[in-house]
């Protein structure tokens, strides 16, 4: 039971979140031939983007109504009607997502009104779907504002039905903002071993797992959930969420649809990759397979091998609250101890957690904690490199973001699979930092020949 | 900031743009803009400033998505890339009660960093709600003792090169001439002298690779904006005898007052290739006009420029005729390609969409009167040009990197977030280098080859990546227009 230490500084040092109007860019980007747009100052957008291409290493379709200081001042309403304008005649996209900023709301910005006030004088624009989503930076964090971005996206795109299993083999999964793109393909193939066919929201997998396109470039995402299948969302058999993050966004597709729901806050370790494959084996009435029985193996297996090195290994871990979670999960299974935590925003989950206190902070938070609770090893995102490097202790990158190391955007975490892989980093970190006892060298041996010697462990 | 203080700064007598419409007058067009605001750009000029406390004076999204994030190194202090922001809360922004967390984040700041000095960076919401940030600052001074600069710096003031031009006339009114310098360290036989580099962010330790031959030369660099700076140096930029302005239009203002203010003679120059590089060292003395310097510059050009060509040679070899479609801004265009032509490549065209008239003449110069000029950076007709010219190498700036990248072609990048230092003699060699390795990679022609079933008739799409009739139009993958209206 961890109890939740709230913000007591005045400043931010080495923040840890990332704004809301990000997050709800992210979620856009999960969608095929889709394009966000903030509503704000050119710079929100330019510094999103730069922040989202270092990470994933790819093209990043995102674009600005560019608030200038007139349109400030007066007001805007011209900036997000002549933005949608422009796109949807240059580009012809699928989707529009229109995230608000701090800019727009601290002006007081109305979105969905100007969003019908476009409706009502573009309608040869009708085809295409525009999706507002209030995300002030001022509230909420990266993951807040996926969640806040899905929620949009289906109520822009899901109709209120009544046609639960209409296709009978399809599962939606409502994928919170921690999932990486390798996550969303693990989530995917499970789905699958099972005979079902998911229905991604968003699909990451889909649009930037990183993949070479046909054509040289596009102004829009190179893949992601098509928006046909997001509004057939209401004739699935069962919704997966995963992610506490989502709450809302479920509430909302259930009422919608009457679709039936079942809740993971994450499927990292054992435990919760064993729920999930229950879940799914009741879901489609298939048999759990042979190959998934052999992955549960191999992971039990290197959680036998791994266990020397992840024994009472204490651990220090940044990240948004579900990610947090998961990482608790899978810390927790192999004994391992999470005796420091940071996170940006509160989250029903963080009182769940098995550490003692959880900072909803930044990353001096949790170096701080980590200092004083005598963690081995931090795991964050890039930004945690700097206070690892301090502590000397190793770290392992998870979370955004990640901009010194290649790979590691896409690198699954749910699953059996990557529950592995992730216990076999934890120990080989933990095994290339082992320390060795310092030799003793014996003051009997001043003046002798073993006085001379050249020590091998002293540097 | 008052419009007409913007107005006014958008006037830079110095710039050779001046005389021309301005397109930083502008207004963005909504859907269609690229590129970083005025915050951005402040962050650019003031940010490397390595022993300042940089306090970002917003909620997250300014300084979440930007802390860290650029290349410019240190030789000392690491306070700079420590992030800092008030990080303002719905209830501050509804409250009032910004300016009162910022009073108490400069005195956070303080205690636990000891900063030379404290810089405030308004951002839009700040300034939208009408929070003083110079009363706060010159508050926070008297009580603490320590200097705290307010840059007033909220996005929707404009552009990124508006922003580098706000950071540099804070710097004149807050920073500059606040302090004397200490006497040089001097050297037998040589007279010291004193000079100031504006517009140099030591990107990747980029200035490292010259800076050596300053100390030889018996150069001091007295201040500099601002890379590897102290607050120390850049307050006492106004002893200089001399300001070089590298690459950077946007600061001449800075340039031009302290030439005003104090009589520091200014020259635009460049450290790209072996040429601009032994022309900047050449400018430098001609502006001190110093005998002696003047000898023993040539000298040391001489040494420099043999040991530059000699090691460059093999690189020649494989470079030589190679075609490069160079896209960047302003003055970077004419230094590169004369860098580029250094190496004995073919610069098949450039990038001129922030260059001035003076800058296009000096490109016809030095490429022809038929060099193809591109003003359209999109995406789009970068790639139609890389065809039509067949080049071999893009060179642009990261913002550019994966749409090349997607696009199956060699890439160098040029700008902020690159990796590698290319400046000075040295520097060339790694241009050459960086250059080489690209270009001569197998992996182009591997990702360029179809699969071996690309051509057999199964179901699916047939991988057809260089037929370009083959490819499958993106927008055909959806169906009919519906009627259908969606959201």
């Amino acid at each position: 039971m961890a109890e939740v230490i709230k913000r007591s500084k005045p400043m931010s040092v080495n923040p840890l979140k990332a704004s809301s109007s990000l997050g709800a860019s992210l979620a856009f980007l999960g969608m095929r031939r889709a394009i966000p747009m903030l509503h704000g100052s050119q710079g929100c957008t330019a510094f999103g983007k730069v922040f989202f291409v270092r990470h994933f290493r790819e093209p990043i379709p995102l674009q600005t109504t560019a608030m200038d200081h007139v349109s400030t001042v007066m007001n805007s309403d011209e900036n997000v009607i002549d933005g949608l304008a422009t796109i949807c005649e240059k580009n012809h996209p699928d989707l529009i997502g229109l995230p608000t900023t701090g800019l727009s709301e601290t002006q007081g910005t109305d979105i969905l009104r100007l969003v019908r006030e476009f409706r009502a004088t573009h309608p040869q624009f009708d085809s295409i779907s525009i999706v507002p989503v209030n995300t002030p930076d001022y509230v909420g964090s990266l993951e807040s504002g996926f969640a806040l971005a899905v929620t949009a996206i289906i109520d822009t795109l899901v109709a209120a039905t009544n046609h639960v299993g209409r296709r009978h083999r399809q599962v939606n999964i409502l994928a919170n903002a921690s999932l990486t793109p390798g996550d969303i393909e693990t989530i995917k193939e499970w789905c699958e071993a099972f005979g079902l066919r998911p229905v991604m929201l968003p699909d990451l997998g889909d649009s930037l797992d990183g993949h070479l396109i046909e054509a040289d470039n596009t102004p829009l995402t190179l893949g992601g959930a098509p928006r046909e299948e997001i509004s057939s969302m209401g004739e699935s058999i069962a919704t997966l969420v995963i992610g506490a993050s989502l709450d809302a966004a479920a509430d909302l597709l259930r009422a919608r649809t009457h679709v039936p729901d079942y809740r993971f806050d994450h499927l990292m370790g054992l435990d919760a990759c064993d729920r999930f494959t229950m879940t799914l084996s009741e879901i489609s009435g298939v048999a759990v397979p042979a190959r998934l029985e052999r992955q549960r193996a191999q992971l039990q297996d290197a959680m036998v091998d791994a266990h020397f090195m992840t024994g009472f290994l204490r651990v220090a871990v940044a990240g948004e609250p579900d990610l947090l979670a998961g990482m608790d999960a899978l810390l927790h299974g192999c004994g391992a101890e999470l005796v420091a935590a940071a996170t940006p925003i509160n989250s029903r989950v963080l009182a769940g957690l098995s550490c003692r206190q959880v900072h909803l902070g930044d990353l001096q938070d949790l170096e701080r904690a980590a200092l004083a609770e005598k963690a081995q090893l931090v795991i964050g995102s890039a930004h945690a490199a700097q206070g690892a490097e301090r502590l000397h202790i190793p770290l392992l990158r998870a979370g955004f973001p990640i901009y010194d190391r290649l790979g590691c955007h896409s690198r699954p975490w749910v699953g059996y699979r990557a529950a592995r892989t992730a216990l076999f980093d934890i120990a080989n970190l933990v095994l290339e930092h082992h320390h060795d006892t310092l030799a003793h060298r014996s003051f009997f041996w001043t003046g002798g020949p073993r006085e001379r010697e050249v020590s091998l462990t002293a540097s | 900031m008052k419009v007409s203080e913007i107005i006014a700064l958008q006037n830079e007598p110095a710039c050779s743009h001046n005389k021309e419409e301005k397109s930083g007058c502008a207004r963005p067009k909504p859907g269609a803009t690229a590129g970083g605001c005025v915050f951005d750009g402040a962050q650019i000029a003031l940010l490397p400033i390595a022993d300042v406390a940089h306090i970002v004076h917003g909620p997250i999204g300014c300084a979440g998505s930007s802390w860290d994030n650029r290349g410019a190194a240190s030789s000392g202090p690491a306070l700079y890339r420590t992030g800092m922001t008030t990080d303002l809360t719905e209830q501050d922004v509804i409250m009032g009660r910004s300016e009162k967390r910022l009073l108490h984040a400069i005195k956070q700041a303080i205690d636990e960093f000891s900063p030379a000095a404290v810089f405030v960076y308004t951002t839009c919401v700040t300034a939208v709600i009408g929070d003083d940030v110079a009363a706060v600052c010159k508050a926070a001074e008297n009580l603490w003792g320590v200097p705290v600069v307010p840059v007033d710096s909220a996005g929707f003031y404009g552009s990124k090169n508006l922003g580098n031009r706000i950071a540099g006339e804070t710097m004149i009114k807050h920073v500059i001439g606040t302090r004397e310098p200490e006497l040089a360290r001097q050297i037998p036989g040589i007279r010291v002298h004193d000079v100031n580099l504006i517009g140099e962010y030591n990107i990747a330790g980029d200035f490292w690779n010259v800076a050596p031959l300053f100390d030889e030369l018996g150069l001091r660099i007295l201040g500099r904006l601002s890379g590897d700076a102290r607050f120390r140096d850049v307050q006492c930029m106004h002893r200089a005898e001399v300001s070089m302005v590298v690459c950077a239009k946007a600061l001449l203002n800075v340039a031009r007052k302290l030439d005003e203010k104090w009589g520091v003679p200014f020259f635009e120059g460049s450290f790209y290739g072996i040429a601009d590089t032994s022309q900047a060292l050449r400018d430098i003395a001609r502006l001190i006009n110093d005998p002696d310097l003047t000898l023993r510059t040539e000298a040391l050009i001489a040494r420099e420029e043999a040991r530059a060509h000699a090691s460059l040679e093999s690189w020649r070899e494989r470079l030589r005729g190679k075609r490069v479609l160079l896209y960047t801004g302003g003055v970077k265009s004419w230094s590169i390609v004369s860098a580029l032509q250094d190496l004995g490549m073919d610069v098949v065209a450039t990038g001129t969409k922030k260059s001035t008239a003076e800058d296009k003449a000096r490109i016809r110069e030095l490429m022809g009167p038929d060099a193809r000029m591109i003003d359209n950076g999109t995406a789009a007709a970068l790639l139609s040009a890389y065809k039509e010219l067949r080049a071999d190498i893009l060179i642009a700036g990261g913002r550019n990197l994966y749409t090349a990248l997607k696009a199956r072609i060699p890439f160098l990048d040029i700008n902020q977030e690159r990796e590698f230092g290319y400046a000075g003699y040295l520097g060339m060699q790694e241009l050459a280098r960086q250059l080489a390795l690209s270009m001569e990679s197998p992996v182009w022609e591997a990702v360029r080859r179809p699969a071996p079933w690309a051509n057999t008739k199964v179901i699916g799409l047939p991988l057809t990546a260089h037929e370009d009739s083959g490819a499958p139009d993106v927008r055909n993958g959806r169906t009919q227009e519906s009627e259908v209206r969606y959201g």
